[in-house]
């Protein structure tokens, strides 16, 4: 480097002795109402880092009427005008201050509800979470919810500050009790480490300095265990990972890869593998403005050279030979929605997966998790601020790593084409690539020795149309009349799979895939057992019915469509469903909030307004003698 | 082996500055001279070795400055080897706009955020990098380390893209562009700290020495040159004082200080209880002042 010779006397760094020596990120998590605000303020305050003038423009802007009037510590933090009209903060703040042994960043994020985009982004870089409780109050929802985030994000440590002691005398049966609660909640979700304080934000009791109130509370005050608490870094003892962020290239003779390694260490030597592509080399140099190391660690950014000439860009991922990470282009992946317009499978968005950006679609959502209860909701689409599990598919494969294993080779970020906004977060759970391993098992006895045996050509009908629509009772007639003929023949019916089978699937779009893909593997088995199947199910999508087709060989599968309009089977409503329906008892239910595709060309066409259920059966009898599927000579 | 906190920071805006090089069309940094722009330049050093300064800076030159300022600007860019551009609002100067005639808040737009403007819609820069940090002042807190702005330069806080991890999201349209402030996790300390141990030039001004000064509604004013009016009764006095911050001199208070060299300057933020922009005359107009002109293009 050309140093400038000027400027800086030398100095003694023995006055520099107070400096730092780590950084912790963490998040606060909380309401207004719990003396959020307060408690960072107090944090600032007691460690100096408010400055004088700052304090004085807080009496300044409450004397004016700027500040909705409060002379709390909070006011030093909101630092929007639309917040400070609004009275609350609404978007993630990072705040700073240092003790001897730490550099903290706080990212503040508000604990609204329609604001968990701003939690998971501020918990997306936090080791630690400091959640507020009102000692009034106790655990609420919102507390739940907060912990809920922090533990998907992956934080694993938690202060939790059980706030406004005070206002309880400082007792200590209503601390214990809160801390008790959370304890035996927080272990259902994998949050390990809590620890509980007392303290009041507004006095300062157990915020830097322990409270003398509070004689029966032994362990630290929030200031000591933010100090203190040891992020074991995970990451450290991770195998090596380095996204490739840029190629160097200021002449012909240096290639150098930039990036900045997200975990493990790597040496001068070490066999790497450029992932996706597979292409193998070695470590020739990790090159830094200081000059060469002989080994980087995570955390540095660093530019490696390599020993051969291999194809590397911006987007690939350096890995250990002995520990690659994976590489996919299907996964399971929970998915934080952040976009007023709502995510939508099947819709193309640009996908950043470390330094790589891709494209890719949501294929099907699995289920919506409220975060409040923890319970899984069906869902076709997620809306700002929910979250879901489902199955992304990337239009080339990436390398990866699980997010529980590695933050930064395992999030990633779902950007709109059109507006550019980021409109997701997702964590990836594994790749989706099983099939890969399993082979079809050929057997002797096949589908044609059983029809064979039963002298019959297996099939399978499929009845497809709304609910009250009369699948099953034409099917009931057409079954009889094969049994009539001594065909071998099953029905399956959809309530009765739901009752066995497939009594695990709701309603969801996702179950409802599903519950025809069983349906459609199970008819598959019993025409390779040589029957002659009936369905019976509403099969409300064209997609699903194709994919049921498509599992079958030419000729072997007839869709029968049971067409009955929405008002009459409606005025029907054999079993009281229509009814339930539209009281709003009944969600996600065919024709009412969810869609019916019916057939575009089916092999069947029943009006069921015009034909009665008998004639309906004649009818399908006479259509598979026309197809050869039943003998002339039997009727 | 463990990074400490300033390494770690270091790493951070290495990080960010290398999504720049890797993402933009046309990159700039935007050199306002002060210790957070060397800081930067030292960044992007060490971010783009053993490439040389492959962008450019920019310095919006309102020519009001301190004149050392001026010298250490060209002295720097000329060793450092980076390519400098320097904007002047033409129009504004044929205005004949200054502090002192047209007062803080005229002189500022006029002839940083409307020069900035201009500078930028004449390059065509997309990303815009800057010194900028989160504790300066409030509003700043809020920012993002990629801040996105419209075509027409603005910046609205209700449209932020989250940052998740080290994942931003860089997409921009034409015109539009993406201010950026690898230093947005540092702390005056903190630069301060990383000065020291780099040993990286700063400004001269900061350093405590005696200089002539005038003192206006509360503020050190040091009188630079002679284009400074002094009022009936006004007489320069010589005190040693130094600054926190570096703009136009008209517009920066200086503080009474004897701390001549970095760790003493060190040692006397670690006791200090006084903001770093307390100096700065342009955040007192109004009540969320930065936020204004930030909506308005300021940087």
């Amino acid at each position: 480097m050309n140093r400038v010779p000027f400027a800086n006397a030398s100095v003694p760094t023995a006055q520099l002795h107070r400096e730092p020596r780590d950084l912790l990120r963490f998040i606060t998590c909380g309401s207004v109402d719990d003396g959020k605000s307060t408690l960072i303020g107090r944090l600032l305050y007691e460690t100096k880092v408010v400055p004088e003038d700052q304090l004085a423009e807080i009496i300044r802007a409450s004397a004016t009427g700027d500040a909705g009037s409060s002379t709390e510590f909070a006011f030093l933090l909101d630092g929007l005008v639309a917040e400070r009209e609004q009275g609350i903060t609404i978007d993630v703040a990072f705040r700073f201050f240092a003790t001897d042994r730490r550099k903290f960043i706080i990212a503040d994020t508000p604990g609204h509800e329609q604001y968990t985009r701003n939690m998971v982004t501020g918990a997306s870089n936090a080791d630690v979470a400091v959640i507020l409780i009102d000692a009034r109050k106790g655990v609420l929802t919102q507390t739940r919810r907060h912990s809920y985030i922090c533990a998907l994000l992956g934080i694993r440590h938690v202060a939790l500050a059980i706030n406004k002691m005070d206002l309880l005398d400082f007792a200590e049966a209503p601390f214990r009790a809160i801390a008790a609660e959370y304890h035996s909640f927080a272990q259902s979700h994998g949050i390990a480490d809590v620890t509980a304080i007392p303290v009041s934000a507004l006095k300062g009791d157990n915020v830097a300095a322990p409270s003398t109130k509070m004689p029966w509370y032994a362990g630290p005050t929030l200031l000591d265990y933010l100090e203190n608490v040891e992020v074991e870094d995970r990451l450290r003892t991770a195998p090596f990972r380095m996204p490739v962020q840029w190629v160097n290239r200021p002449h012909a003779h240096f290639r150098g890869f930039c990036g900045t390694i997200v975990s493990g260490r790597v040496r001068q030597g070490d066999e790497i593998v450029v992932q996706p592509s597979g292409r193998r080399s070695r470590i020739a140099r990790l090159v830094t403005f200081e000059g060469d190391l002989a080994e980087a660690v995570a955390g540095q950014a660093v530019t490696l050279t390599l020993t051969d000439e291999v194809d590397v860009s911006r987007g690939d991922l350096v890995s250990p030979l002995s520990a690659p990470a994976g590489v996919s282009e299907q996964f399971e992946a929970t998915v934080i929605w952040m976009d007023d317009d709502p995510l939508l499978p099947g819709r193309s968005y640009y996908v950043r997966v470390g330094t790589a950006t891709v494209t890719g679609s949501v294929s099907t959502i699995k289920y919506k998790l409220n975060i409040n209860t923890m319970e899984h909701l069906a869902g076709r689409t997620l809306a700002l601020n929910e979250i879901g599990v489902c199955t992304i598919s990337l239009d080339r494969p990436v390398a990866f790593d699980p997010y529980a294993e590695n933050r930064d080779t395992g999030g990633f970020i779902l950007i709109d084409r059109i507006t550019n906004r980021t409109a997701g977060a997702g964590l990836l759970h594994f790749g989706l690539r099983r099939a890969q391993n399993l082979f079809h098992q050929a057997v002797e006895i096949d589908k044609h020795a059983q029809a064979a045996l039963k002298a019959q050509k297996p099939c399978v009908l499929w009845f497809t149309g709304l609910s009250g629509a009369g699948k099953s009772t034409i099917a009931n007639l057409v079954e009889r009349r094969l049994y009539a003929l001594r065909r071998h023949c099953y029905l399956l019916d959809g309530d009765n799979l739901r009752l066995g089978l497939n009594r695990d699937l709701g309603f969801t779009i996702a179950d409802r895939v599903e519950n025809i893909r069983r349906a459609a593997e199970i008819a598959k088995l019993m025409v390779d057992a040589g029957l002659i199947v009936l369905v019976s199910f509403i099969s409300p999508f064209r997609a699903e019915r194709r994919m049921a087709r498509d599992l079958l060989e030419d000729g072997e599968f007839f869709e029968i469509f049971v067409d009955t309009p929405l008002a009459v089977a409606e005025a029907r409503d054999p079993k009281g469903l229509y009814r339930r329906a539209r009281r709003g008892e009944i969600k996600n239910f065919t024709g009412i909030d969810s869609p019916y595709e019916p057939p575009l060309a089916p092999d069947i066409h029943i009006n069921t307004t015009t034909t009665p259920a008998e004639a309906a059966a004649e009818l399908i009898i006479a259509r598979l003698v026309e197809l050869g599927i039943i003998s002339r000579d039997l009727c | 082996m463990t990074l400490d906190h300033l390494q770690r920071l270091e790493a951070e805006s290495i990080h960010i500055l290398r999504e720049v090089i890797a993402e933009a069309r046309n990159p700039v940094i935007l050199y306002s001279i002060g210790k957070d722009s060397s800081v930067l330049l030292h960044l992007a050093l060490k971010a783009f070795h053993p490439a040389k300064a492959p962008i450019p800076l920019l310095h919006v030159d309102t020519t009001w400055k301190f004149r050392e300022m001026i010298e250490f600007r060209d002295r720097i860019a000329a060793q450092l080897g980076f390519r400098l551009l320097v904007h002047i609002n033409r129009e504004g100067l044929r205005m004949g706009i200054s502090p002192f005639s047209h007062g803080s808040a005229i002189h500022t737009d006029v002839m940083k955020t409307q020069a900035l403007k201009q500078a930028l819609d004449e390059h065509g820069f997309d990303f815009v990098v800057g010194g900028a940090r989160r504790d300066e002042e409030k509003s700043r807190a809020k920012e993002r380390i990629f801040s996105f702005r419209t075509a027409q330069h603005q910046w609205d806080p209700k449209k932020q893209r989250p940052e998740l991890w080290r994942l931003y999201n860089l997409r921009i349209q034409r015109r539009e562009s993406i201010r950026v402030f690898p230093l947005s996790n540092w702390t005056e300390l903190d630069v301060w700290r990383y000065i020291h141990r780099e040993n990286i030039p700063v400004v001269p001004l900061y350093f405590a020495k005696t200089r002539p000064v005038v003192e206006r509604d509360g503020a050190l004013i040091m009188v630079d040159d002679d284009r400074m009016p002094l009022q009936s009764g006004e007489k320069p006095t010589m005190r040693q004082i130094r600054f926190r911050t570096l703009g136009c001199y008209p517009l920066t208070g200086a503080i009474e200080s004897s701390a001549a060299t970095v760790s003493a300057i060190i040692d006397e933020l670690t006791t200090s209880r006084i903001s770093e922009r307390q100096g700065r005359v342009i955040d007192r107009d109004s009540v969320a002042s930065m936020e204004k002109k930030k909506q308005e293009g300021y940087f």
